[in-house]
């Protein structure tokens, strides 16, 4: 896998979403849970503007040094016996990982969650070489088992009830219990507890790097990425290059804005600092540790206007806020980063080529830039991408293009525009029911096949305005 | 191994933000918020060990208030009520004077078994930790607000001790409570800054293992321990 998902047109993936009506209920219900965890978490501080500043402020000021930051960290970790592997692309960082696993003869190797070494496409990578990956994170594994990419980046099997996990479960691991959460969570503990005790290698990513003491801070809720650097001899870390902070002061302030803004917890059940390898005569934790600082793609970012994008924290709040994603579902966006984050980023990781419709996937409402904690102006964003789709990638949509040529023609002629605004009600009758169309002719199609839209007004702008001249109805909209 | 491609690689950075290398003399800024300091700002120690009861609640953990006089009545009765047949303790400069030693003691022969980390045992310990029932450690700093115990992870204090058996239990002793996560990390910052070596492993624990993977119910209980007792001590 890589930052693109399969290969179906786009339009497709949505008609896709649209018509899985678990998946709607459950995404509607997972953003009402999350967006009202982080609204009472963010309550409950009583001045959540200020951390959003802050936030911001750290974010901004770590990717300016982003250079100075990243040697500190590496230094770091190397003096406490640590290796640290700097990887341009995607494929390099899985080269140098499958030689460290191969020259450890690893069979088993865990992994917890990590979207980096998703976007990677790491574990197909290390089954090239023979070695046996497992997904240990709950959600993950489920995912694995099922051969499904993720949908969400905080909860990756959102899309999924719990009879099809059961079902999951009993076709590729002879469960044969009830469909209870708690029992399938049973299952998977006495399941993967085993592996973890088998394993050669731990594979992580990193949600904050501290600089000045070289440690990986990982922020788990079932305990798998603790389990996956505890037990294994090996440990390989996977960051982002820009997942960085100064100072341990600089890590708590970020980690309390990710728990928050992701779920709405004040912290996870597991905030786990690792530095290096073990220390002499400790049992657990690694003897060799490997950290690679991945960039693929993200230096592109850096002095563009799209640099702040760098500053996300992966928390989700934007996507449980998006009012599209709601509807469509994370699969629609043919990437592994879904959601508002999903459409900024993925065009400016992976190009424009392949995720040119995602800055469409949002009607512009602005709750995603309200949301982040750390003040990304993502729907700002989403429009400038749009800008320079059609601008200077000329990759708007043909029909779009033709409409707009239309459009040109038609608004310029004042006769034209007249005429039309006195037949779009009566032409549009036999589509229109209770004042809005919900499959439309023609070229209105393409809208009506997602959404309705209203029907035109009984007076138009221009009579309505006339008549509040002459002194009629003074207050009154165009109706 | 060690490095590797770094120059490359941070030039490409430096000249991405349109400037030269930065190597040295880069300070953090003043920020204009500090925030974080206001939680809990001028709580007493008893306000905030009420603030911890409270949190308790909301991660599902128990809690438990006692004296150094009757904590070991208190852990008794508490590895009891969990059905501890088999615990794994830290071995922790405090088990002598929090009177630990002589709870180990009777466990043992009331026909418990109980393990003390010894980094002798080498792997040992980790096999005793897998099948023990519980685990018992110290916090070394309590953080109020979330209701978080902070380990420093050391050859006498395994991380699996906290992490491999169904039940854990943390002993907080009352003035390692701070109001929140801020206060630990600027001693670990200090620390560093005087020139001690971080732990290899700093575990902030919160309550017991869980998930919302399925159809968003909490169930808790996952890879990490299932139940979690809280026992501060005045």
């Amino acid at each position: 896998m890589s930052i693109k998902i399969g290969n179906a047109p786009f339009e497709s993936r949505v008609q896709d979403g649209i018509k899985n009506d678990f998946m709607r209920k459950a995404v509607s219900s997972a953003q009402g849970r999350f967006r009202s965890g982080r609204l009472v978490a963010a309550e409950e501080l009583g001045n959540w503007e200020e951390w959003r500043t802050l936030g911001e402020e750290i974010r901004s000021h770590t990717l300016e040094n982003l250079d100075y930051y990243l040697e500190q960290l590496s230094d770091e970790v190397s003096k406490r016996g640590g290796n640290v592997f700097f990887a341009q692309t995607a494929e390099e960082a899985n080269e140098y990982i499958k030689e460290v696993v191969k020259k450890k003869e690893a069979k088993k190797i865990v992994k917890s969650k990590s979207m980096v070494t998703e976007e990677i496409g790491l574990n197909h990578a290390l089954e090239e070489v023979g070695s046996e990956v497992i997904e240990t994170d709950l959600g993950e594994w489920i995912l694995q088992l099922d051969e499904d990419p993720p949908s969400h980046i905080v909860t990756p099997a959102l899309h999924k009830d719990k009879g099809q996990i059961r079902e999951t479960f009993a076709v590729k691991k002879g469960y044969d219990k009830s469909d209870r959460p708690e029992e399938l969570a049973l299952f998977a503990r006495e399941q993967l507890r085993q592996e973890f005790l088998q394993a050669d290698v731990g594979i992580t990513g990193c949600n904050f790097a501290v600089a000045e003491s070289g440690a990986i801070t990982l922020v788990t809720n079932e305990g798998n990425a603790r389990l996956a650097t505890a037990l294994p001899d090996t440990q390989i870390s996977v960051m982002g290059m820009e997942r960085i902070v100064p100072t341990w002061e600089e890590l708590e302030v970020m980690v309390s804005l990710l728990t928050r803004a992701a779920v709405g917890q004040k912290l996870t059940s597991y905030v786990t600092s690792l530095t290096g390898t073990r220390l002499e005569d400790e049992v657990d934790g690694p003897e060799e540790f490997h950290l690679v600082i991945l960039d693929n793609g993200r230096s592109k970012i850096l002095g563009t206007e799209f640099q702040a994008a760098l500053h996300c924290i992966r928390c989700a709040s934007c996507i449980n806020v998006c009012p599209v994603y709601r509807h469509v579902g994370g699969h629609a966006y043919g990437s592994i980063y879904p959601g508002p984050i999903g459409a900024v980023l993925s065009p400016l990781l992976d190009g424009y080529d392949d995720h040119k419709e995602l800055p469409y996937a949002s009607s512009l409402c602005g709750a995603c830039t309200e949301a982040c904690p750390v003040k990304i102006p993502l729907h700002e964003m989403l429009i400038r991408h749009r800008q320079i789709i059609v601008e200077r990638e000329n990759k708007a949509p043909k029909t779009e293009k033709m409409m707009m040529k239309g459009y040109a023609k038609w608004a310029s002629s004042p006769a034209a525009y007249k005429m039309s605004t006195k037949v779009a009600r009566p032409a549009l009758k036999l589509w229109t029911k209770d004042e809005s169309i919900s499959s439309g002719p023609g070229p209105l199609k393409g809208w009506t096949d997602s959404r309705n839209f209203p029907a035109p007004s009984k007076q138009s702008f221009r009579a309505w305005y006339k008549e509040r001249q002459k002194g009629g109805s003074y207050n009154g909209n165009p109706k | 191994m060690g490095i590797q491609n770094r120059e490359s690689f941070l030039n490409n950075v430096a000249e991405n933000l349109g400037r030269e290398r930065r190597t040295q003399d880069v300070k953090r800024p003043e920020w204009s918020v500090n925030p974080q300091w206001d939680v809990y700002r001028d709580f007493s120690q008893d306000e905030l060990v009420d603030v911890l009861e409270k949190q308790c609640e909301v991660i599902h953990t128990d809690f438990k208030r006692t004296n150094k006089e009757n904590l070991v009545n208190v852990l008794a009765e508490t590895i009891e009520g969990f059905d501890g047949n088999s615990i794994v303790a830290a071995n922790d400069e405090r088990n002598v004077s929090y009177g630990l030693v002589g709870l180990f003691d009777k466990l043992h022969q009331d026909g418990k078994e109980v393990h003390i980390w010894d980094p002798n045992f080498g792997n040992k310990n980790r096999e005793f930790a897998e099948r023990a029932d519980v685990g018992i450690t110290f916090s070394d700093i309590t953080l109020a607000e979330s209701g978080t115990v902070t380990l420093f992870n050391n050859k006498n204090n395994g991380r699996s001790i906290s992490l491999l058996p169904r039940t854990y239990i943390a002993i907080i002793p009352k003035r390692t409570i701070v109001p929140r996560m801020t206060q630990a990390t600027k001693q670990i910052h200090e620390a560093n800054q005087e020139g001690h070596n971080v732990s290899s492993c700093i575990s902030f624990i919160t309550g017991p293992s869980n998930s919302a993977d399925i159809e968003m119910k909490l169930i808790v209980g996952v890879h990490g321990p299932v139940n979690v007792c809280y026992v501060v001590v005045e």
